[in-house]
């Protein structure tokens, strides 16, 4: 069995991040960028599928900038056995990088991709779902628990009310939550042989795909700083100011 | 609470803009050391290292290691720790692809080295020990004990540690009495105690693998009659796994200053087999091939702490607020005080630190860069004169460096006032941790004498020009840029006061030696702090070129950093050269029986 996993190269998770002077977006220059955390237990959750004689090749893919190599280079060292760029500069919203996927995975006829339920850049949470329904597959997000056994696979779901539990039939689209794994770290000898791993380098005008942004970036702004808080002299206190004030209850 | 990301920026300043590391993709064996792949290599040792061994360091240091009934144990969490790092093939890393290692450069080594010592010199010490072990190995051993034991050792499975010092004889080994008797089998049977053994006992590994000194029945006295040995807690069986115990035992552990997560042991050997490494008699030869590294080991443990303890005062510095900026525009009067990092001697502290810290970690790299050219590079000449620098240098990593470890740890100490001598802030565990790496692997004192004693007068000079040519034609071709004046006149003033004190230094202990070991100290300071400017300089072009980059900021804090070396720190050279220059008689007037 076929797997593919999307990766997406983010501001890292340690970095503080600033807002740029003129408000179009977030400072990248000479920041630390990583692999989305919630893409890297998509690695491995897929490698370990592997180690478990489940499926035969994992393929990783990332759309981007020409750096996103070093991203798809990380999920080499992990364990994936090739990797693929759709390389752009070009702004790719997740329609985009929806339509561009399934142009992927209509040339690499995967059996199930598993991506992360959501970057940790603009968290918009829908390429999963939209490549789902642009392929027309099944799809399970949220995972916590993924088994997969013949043509389907069970995956748990962690949903507000708790956890829920799907079975889908394959071929499958997964995305992944925290819980899922802990991912391990590259082994110095698989990072020696991620340099020699195939990594295949392709423009997006070749698959024939419409990117042209949909949204507008108005502005951005950083969150407004919070206000210092008041000490209440009783419970009632509290009450009454989160009813008249506060308007919550 | 220590505070530390692995400054891998600051690391590829050095690698890629300073010292071009990719020259060592060039050489033959090294074609895979691309930057990419040391890119790839560090960011994966940063994580470990700073998820993984950092945790443990202060808790490491707080529970210490075990002794009971010859067993060692280590502090909780080290074992699991240990298994990561082998299982991550980091113990790997430089050694021979024919023995299961990574065949990279040993520049990369170091640099991973520096970041193991800046998260926990503790556990460091468990696979750096085993690394010299390896080295001394790989060199001198039969090809039998190499198939035997390098690829436990490279794998991890198995450690290695220096057993050298007696209970009375520590840097005389001449002084020496464990024995070695042959036991008519080809093998030896060897006797003796042994102390401040590192790594001697503990529950990390299935084996432990001690490369012991000892003399032979028909040894010559002295240090020309020593043997080196390698002496398996377990006898390996055929099938290579650890069999029968061998006759040598932990006595008890040390309990220390510092490094405490790391055991210190008596090691006991009575008639325990061993195997001879290299020839007979011939063993401080061997033994100085694990020296050699482990002194430049010895100096990344400097430099490691003093990176963390600058991260970790700098942090402290900018959250603690007390009193008022003694500029009145500089005063946040949101807040009823002012961080202290607006305080300029509070300044002066973390300058002290950071622009040590950064010349230090460019003069060590660049040494670990020669010592890969003086093993790879194809043309002899070559080789001989990285091999002459390596081995000039290597006493200036080893004292300077851990001599500014240790001041950094201080200094980071009083930069958190009270706070910093509590335990539970972790600072005062840097200062206790750095105080060892000036006393081991030859105290700061031996590394001087080395450096007067025997690099100085070598091949007629030969090394000493290696370092001084380069400096003055560089001094000499630079000083057409205009903007580099501010650092290059500094920089040659010192320059000429080493040469003049080398002059002198050599003049005076021709007639009378004990001038040589009277300047020795001030004299490996002087050029330390030579070699730093030569390096400051070095990265204050670099920095001039891409100031108007779209990293200025860098560039801007390289160029202060500079410029702080040159004009506070490099100053000490002349109270060092009067020193010099004054000679060693008054040292010597006090009768011993006055003291």
């Amino acid at each position: 069995m076929k797997l593919l996993v999307a990766v997406k190269r983010v501001i890292d998770y340690n970095v503080k991040v600033r807002v740029k002077a003129d408000q179009t977006g977030v400072d990248l220059a000479n920041v630390k960028m990583s692999m989305n955390p919630f893409d890297e237990i998509a690695v491995e959750e897929a490698v370990r599928l592997k180690e478990a004689g489940i499926a035969t090749e994992v393929v990783v893919v990332s759309l981007g900038v020409l750096q996103s190599q070093e991203t798809l280079r990380t999920a080499l060292a992990m364990g994936a056995d090739r990797a693929i760029l759709v390389q752009t500069d070009a702004e790719l919203q997740p329609l985009a990088v929806a339509k561009l996927l399934k142009a992927v995975v209509d040339k690499e006829a995967p059996q199930l991709v598993i991506l992360g339920k959501q970057a940790i850049d603009d968290d918009s949470n829908q390429t999963g779902q939209m490549l789902a329904a642009l392929l027309d597959w099944p799809q399970a997000t949220f995972a916590s628990k993924v088994v997969v056994a013949g043509s389907e696979a069970t995956v748990t779901r962690e949903i507000d009310g708790g956890l829920e539990t799907l079975a889908v039939s394959l071929p499958a689209i997964i995305t992944t939550d925290l819980r899922l794994n802990e991912p391990r770290y590259a082994s110095l000898p698989n990072i020696m042989k991620a340099k020699k791993k195939p990594l295949d380098v392709i423009d997006p005008a070749s698959l024939g795909v419409d990117i042209a942004p949909r949204l507008t970036t108005l502005k951005v702004t950083e969150p407004p700083k919070r206000q210092g808080g008041v000490k209440v002299a009783s419970v009632a206190d509290l009450v009454a100011k989160l009813r008249t004030e506060a308007k919550v209850i | 609470m220590a505070t530390y990301a692995a400054p891998l920026r600051e690391i590829r300043f050095v690698l890629n803009e300073v010292l071009n590391a990719e020259q060592l993709s060039k050489l033959p064996g090294y074609e895979d050391a691309t930057p990419d792949l040391f890119d790839a290599v560090l960011e994966e040792a940063a994580k470990l290292c700073v998820n993984e061994l950092l945790p443990l360091n202060l808790s490491g240091d707080k529970e210490g290691c075990h002794y009971e009934n010859g067993v060692v144990r280590t502090p909780a969490g080290f074992k699991e720790a240990y298994t990561k790092f082998i299982d991550g093939g980091w113990t790997s890393l430089s050694c021979d692809p024919d023995f299961g290692g990574q065949g990279m450069p040993h520049l990369l080594e170091l640099v991973v080295q520096e970041l193991i010592c800046s998260c926990n010199i503790s556990f460091g010490m468990y696979p750096g020990l085993s690394h010299g072990a390896y080295n001394a190995l790989a060199q001198h051993g039969t090809d039998e004990l190499k198939q035997r034991y390098l690829p436990k050792i490279v794998d991890g499975t198995w450690s290695g540690t220096m057993c050298l010092t007696e209970p009375h004889c520590g840097t005389d080994l001449g002084l020496m009495r464990s024995k070695a008797e042959p036991r008519g089998d080809g093998s030896y049977a060897i006797s003796g105690t042994k102390i401040f053994i590192s790594a001697g006992e503990q529950d990390l590994t299935e084996n432990i693998i001690h490369l012991v000194l000892a003399k032979l029945p028909d040894a010559p006295p002295g240090v020309k009659g020593i043997s080196l040995f390698v002496v398996p807690k377990f006898l390996p069986n055929e099938d290579g796994t650890p069999g029968i115990r061998n006759g040598v035992m932990c006595g008890s552990i040390e309990h220390k200053m510092g490094i405490k997560a790391n055991s210190t042991c008596v090691m006991n050997f009575e008639g325990a087999q061993g195997w001879l490494i290299g020839e007979a008699h011939k063993g401080m030869r061997c033994m100085f091939t694990m020296m050699n590294a482990a002194r430049l080991g010895v100096g990344m443990q400097g430099l490691g702490l003093s990176e963390i303890s600058y991260q970790t005062a700098a942090a402290y510095a900018k959250d603690r607020r007390q009193m008022r900026s003694l500029d009145p525009k500089k005063q946040d009067h949101t807040a009823s005080a002012d961080p202290i990092i607006v305080h300029p001697d509070v300044r002066r502290m973390l300058m002290t630190m950071r622009a040590n810290t950064e010349a230090c970690r460019a003069l060590a790299y660049w040494v670990g860069m020669l010592l890969d050219i003086s093993h790879k590079h194809p043309d002899p000449e070559k080789r001989l004169e990285a091999d002459d620098l390596v081995a000039l240098l290597t006493p200036i990593v080893k004292a300077y460096l851990t001599d500014h470890g240790f001041n950094a740890a201080n200094l980071a100490v009083q930069v958190h006032g009270g706070h910093g001598y509590i335990h539970d802030y972790g600072v005062e565990q840097f200062v206790r941790d750095a105080r060892i790496t000036q006393i081991y692997e030859g105290t700061n004192g031996i590394q001087a004498l080395d450096l007067v004693g025997r690099k100085m007068p070598q091949n007629m000079g030969r090394l000493m020009r290696r370092f001084f040519h380069p400096v003055s034609a560089y001094l000499e071709t630079q000083m057409e840029n205009p903007n580099m004046l501010e650092f290059l006149g500094p920089l040659a003033k010192a320059f000429g006061k080493l040469q003049m004190a080398t002059a002198t230094v050599a003049q005076k202990a021709f007639a009378r030696p004990e001038e040589a070991g009277a300047a020795s100290s001030d004299y490996l300071r002087l050029f330390s702090l030579v070699a730093l400017g030569y390096m400051w300089a070095q990265m204050a072009e670099v920095a001039l070129k891409k100031v108007e980059s779209d990293d200025k900021a860098f560039y801007e804090a390289k160029l202060i950093n500079a410029r702080f070396f040159m004009q506070k720190l490099l100053p000490e050279h002349g109270a060092l050269f009067v020193n010099i220059m004054a000679g060693g008689k008054v040292l010597m007037e006090l009768p011993a029986e006055a003291f």
